[in-house]
């Protein structure tokens, strides 16, 4: 790859600009890449922009193996697969011929966080443009190999094949640093008409692994010599270790290593059962002080909106000549709730001859390295983060920190790897939860009953406290040369944080919405899947289901009305269609239906699901018999993998919406296992869930993730409403507050 | 030192006789597949078959398995030739992240054992017990059904890898 370049291929790039070729002798991944270069004349499409060497997202090699480079984190979302069938589209090699290497500080380029749904957006758009262009260069140099022009070329199973039949693989092809340039801003993509592999369900190429006990998890890394380590957390935020006998610890069996640094304590053993039973003895051992208030559990409202706010009118629209007639005027409001992940965070951290490698399930491999080497005080490049599979995170969970917290033990034992896992009450009681947020809404319909203005505020710290400072980092908050937590910061919008999807896609001739941004955080807080939107989306198509009923109106026909956006009229249409939605029909005795529409972001993905629940007026108990949604994501990579994620994010929002928050009392947090943070169980899933996927060829990909978490909470919210007669406006709606409201 | 029968192979352990199986199985025998999840059996991530009975191995101490059968989900099957149940996962895409899964696939083998065609109600509270975060349920119910299905083809054709004890 390192041979000098040859200056004759600038011809055989598509796009317009200059070829810009880099006399770099290093691989052109993305920590290499402030070579100083003209600045193209404009920027290349998706991650290409932050990464625009194509050989850092593709590389080709001699014996025609092709490998694929994401910045992204796989996270169970299944987009490595996703990711393999856009390259070998555009490249033309066959789906199994290639390898995709994932976010790793030492191979792949800085994605920053795998959060938002970007992946496909961002890495997907990246790697399908990459691809193209290093076709179009590979075509390209064997037109001059050949002889022939380019266009009577075309490539097949990874080769470029001549009109008279004679081939040249891809890996003959590849030769000096041919992919070693800067992407064009335009590519020349396939036509969808003839996409092969990129549109169809192809399995994902980590199941097969993951249903036979493969090593699929950081959890399952086992390195030679490798030690078991336990941290002992404090019992609450902020509490101070005053006094902690060691010794007796120290002589346990297997004990290789007791750490104490400040509050940061933890116990190092040659077994994994070796170091729990260590770590209880140690935390029997640990006497603290414990300093914190935490506020009152029963009364978030008033605690959100009293807390002190920084305020900023984030839409505002002025028609006089709407006229209101009738009002109506609700608060929602949602509680603090756990990403609560299967597998408690864990993660292996290694330091030999100065260089500390850290294998982490973190959404975010550079970023946190930034974070790790600030607390270590280590130079960047002296560390190495390797994204490695852990459990579904959906979010900023325990990951970073026991990064961190791995990171912190290894220093103290150069040259022994060290394996950190966390323990369930850990994980529950000191992930970053999804932060409680309260919503004021007021609005008023027209003679005609359309909405004459719309009024919305919403409260809420902001969604995301990742690192990038050491001070996001618990151990770096524990640690004696401790680090303080950052000022929080608000997320700008046109994606926005507290305030996503505050602004209705609907058309409304007055409108006014405004962001109450609050710093303090009473609990630690930060992103968890689709950050406010779930609460915003809940508000926002919960209310519009209380104005159609006051207008006399269905709330399908209700929300076509106001919407003007083509592809969110046709979800919505769809998704009616799939349930069989009818205006005016009555369901069943003790059944309820229910719809709610978003585009995620006003930017991402369109969604609308429609919901049939049951409620057993006895207990109050609300299931979801059914869900129909209708998705728009733009081009449709892996239809399967696609349905996977929207009907996950209808279960995971059905279970967070009726019964989860977190717990706590003045000092502690309580919700710590599955018995005081219950989730979903078996008993109560749906008889079925429909996803309609709408396809549109051609588009960009719209991220999808997140998509159904707000759309799934309000159309549950609304079928509950419907079958009631009561409308619920407190997160959870649980058993009890659905019996306490027929009871009423 | 104890004997440890797993997956058909007797196997020396020097652990504490309080270790849980769970651990003797990731960090003795470096098996994969049963997940720490709560150490608490609340989340059925760690489920294994001990004695054609789904167990959750992060609470079952190791003095209580002595003279018992273990199967882990390494001994149903492999990739190149999957059990069954293993067929019927891949086959209906039933993970996103996976985690659960293992568990989730030993209690339902564990119940196909005893009761071929189970009902939709008897699956759903057999699986009562295991949590998926991932909102995978729908397919995992219906890898289930599957698995019945293939299990019912299978036991047709001759000898096969795959069926635990």
């Amino acid at each position: 790859m390192n041979s000098p370049v040859m200056l004759d291929r600038r011809s055989v790039l598509v796009g317009a600009g200059a070829l810009i070729v880099s006399f770099s002798l290093t691989p052109g991944f993305a920590q290499h890449q402030d070579v100083p270069s003209p600045t193209p004349p404009a920027s290349p499409p998706g991650s290409l922009k932050i990464s625009p060497y194509l050989d850092s997202w593709i590389r080709i090699d001699a014996d025609d193996s092709v490998t694929v480079f994401t910045g992204k984190a796989e996270l169970g979302q299944g987009f490595k697969t996703a990711f393999q069938q856009i390259a070998a589209e555009e490249l033309d090699v066959p789906f199994a011929s290639l390898a995709v290497v994932t976010a790793d500080t030492g191979r792949t380029a800085n994605e920053g966080y795998t959060a938002g749904s970007h992946s496909m957006q961002d890495s997907g758009t990246a790697i399908q443009n990459a691809a193209a262009q290093a076709r179009a260069l590979l075509v390209g140099e064997a037109a001059k190999r050949f002889d022939l022009p380019a266009e009577s070329l075309r490539t097949e199973n990874g080769a470029v094949i001549a009109p008279d039949g004679r081939r040249l693989g891809y890996g003959e092809l590849v030769v000096s640093d041919l992919l070693h340039v800067q992407a064009q801003p335009k590519s020349q993509l396939k036509d969808p008409a003839t996409f092969k592999v990129m549109g169809q369900s192809i399995p994902r190429v980590d199941i097969p692994g993951k249903v036979t006990g493969g090593e699929a998890y950081v959890q399952d890394m086992r390195l030679p010599g490798m030690v078991h380590a336990r941290v002992v957390r404090p019992p609450s935020y902020g509490a101070q270790l005053i006094d902690c006998d060691t010794s007796a610890v120290e002589k346990m069996p297997g004990v290789v290593k007791v750490v104490r640094d400040g509050n940061f304590l933890a116990v190092v053993a040659a077994k994994e059962f070796q170091s729990i039973k260590a770590m209880n003895a140690l935390s029997a051992a640990a006497k603290w002080q414990e300093n914190v208030r935490l506020p009152k559990q029963d009364d978030l409202a008033s605690v959100v909106t009293s807390l002190p706010s920084q305020d900023s009118v984030i839409f505002q629209r002025s028609d006089p000549s709407a006229v209101a007639q009738k009002t109506l005027e609700a608060t929602y409001t949602r509680p603090y709730q756990s990403h609560g992940s299967i597998g408690p965070s864990c993660a292996v951290a290694h330091l030999a001859d100065g260089k500390m490698t850290v294998w982490t399930h973190t959404q975010g491999v550079y970023p946190d390295r930034q974070a790790i080497a600030q607390m270590l005080r280590m130079p960047q490049d002296a560390m190495r983060l390797i994204h490695t599979e852990g459990s579904g995170c959906y979010g900023h969970n325990g990951a970073d920190d026991a990064a961190a917290d791995a990171a912190l033990i290894a220093r103290a034992m150069p040259g022994t790897p060290v394996r950190v896992q966390w323990m369930r009450e850990q994980e529950h009681a000191w992930e970053p939860y999804g932060p409680a947020m309260v919503t004021k809404l007021k609005a008023s319909l027209e003679a005609g009953g359309k909405i004459a203005d719309w009024n919305f505020e919403v409260w809420s710290n902001t969604h995301s406290m990742r690192p990038g400072g050491a001070g996001c980092l618990l151990a770096a908050q524990h640690m004696a040369q401790a680090f303080a937590v950052p000022p929080a910061k608000p997320l700008p919008l046109p994606e926005g944080g507290g305030d996503r999807n505050a602004i209705p896609l609907y058309t409304f001739p007055n409108a006014h919405i405004v962001h109450h941004f609050i710093p303090d955080m009473p609990l630690r807080i930060s992103a968890m899947r689709s950050l406010g939107a779930y609460h915003n989306v809940f508000s926002i198509e919960s209310f519009m289901d209380e104005l159609a009923g006051l207008a006399g109106a269905d709330p399908v026909e209700f929300r076509l009305k106001h919407l003007d956006d083509q592809r969110g009229r046709d979800v919505i249409a769809k998704a009616a269609e799939g349930f069989g939605w009818r205006a005016g029909e009555r369901p069943p005795p003790g059944r309820g239906f229910g719809f709610a529409f978003a585009r995620y972001k006003n930017l991402a993905a369109y969604c609308a699901v429609a919901s049939e629940v049951e409620i057993n007026r006895e207990t109050g108990r609300a299931r979801l018999v059914r869900a129909v949604a209708a998705v728009d994501s733009g081009q449709v990579v892996n239809p399967d993998g696609l349905t996977n994620q929207v009907e996950g994010a209808i279960v995971q929002s059905m279970s967070w919406t009726l019964y989860e928050s977190v717990s706590f009392d003045d000092k502690r947090i309580t919700s710590i296992d599955w018995q005081t943070y219950p989730i979903l169980r078996f008993d109560a899933v749906p008889d079925r869930i429909d996803v309609h996927i709408i396809n549109r060829p051609g588009q960009p990909f719209l991220g999808s993730g997140e998509t159904g978490q707000g759309p799934a909470a309000a159309s549950l919210a609304n079928a509950i409403a419907h079958a009631t007669g009561k409308r619920l406006r407190d997160l959870p709606l649980t058993r009890k507050r659905i019996k306490d409201a027929i009871d009423a | 030192m104890m004997t440890l029968k797993v997956n058909g192979q007797d196997h020396q352990i020097d652990a504490d006789p309080d270790t849980p199986l769970l651990y003797v199985l990731r960090d003795d025998l470096k098996l994969n597949a049963a997940k720490f999840g709560c150490g608490l059996g609340q989340c059925g991530a760690c489920t294994v078959i001990v004695d054609g009975k789904a167990v959750f191995s992060c609470v079952t101490p190791l003095v209580l398995l002595e003279g018992k059968q273990v199967t882990t989900l390494e001994g149903l099957g492999s990739v190149a030739a999957p059990a069954p149940i293993q067929r019927a996962f891949m086959e209906e895409q039933a993970a996103q992240c996976g985690y659960c899964i293992a568990g989730m696939m030993m209690r339902a083998q564990a119940l196909l054992q005893r009761n071929s065609k189970p009902t939709d109600d008897e699956v759903r509270a057999e699986l009562a017990p295991h949590l998926c975060r991932c909102g995978t349920h729908m397919r995992i119910l219906r890898a289930v059904h599957r698995a019945a299905r293939l299990m019912d083809t299978a036991e047709l054709t001759p000898e096969r890898k795959g069926s635990a004890q």
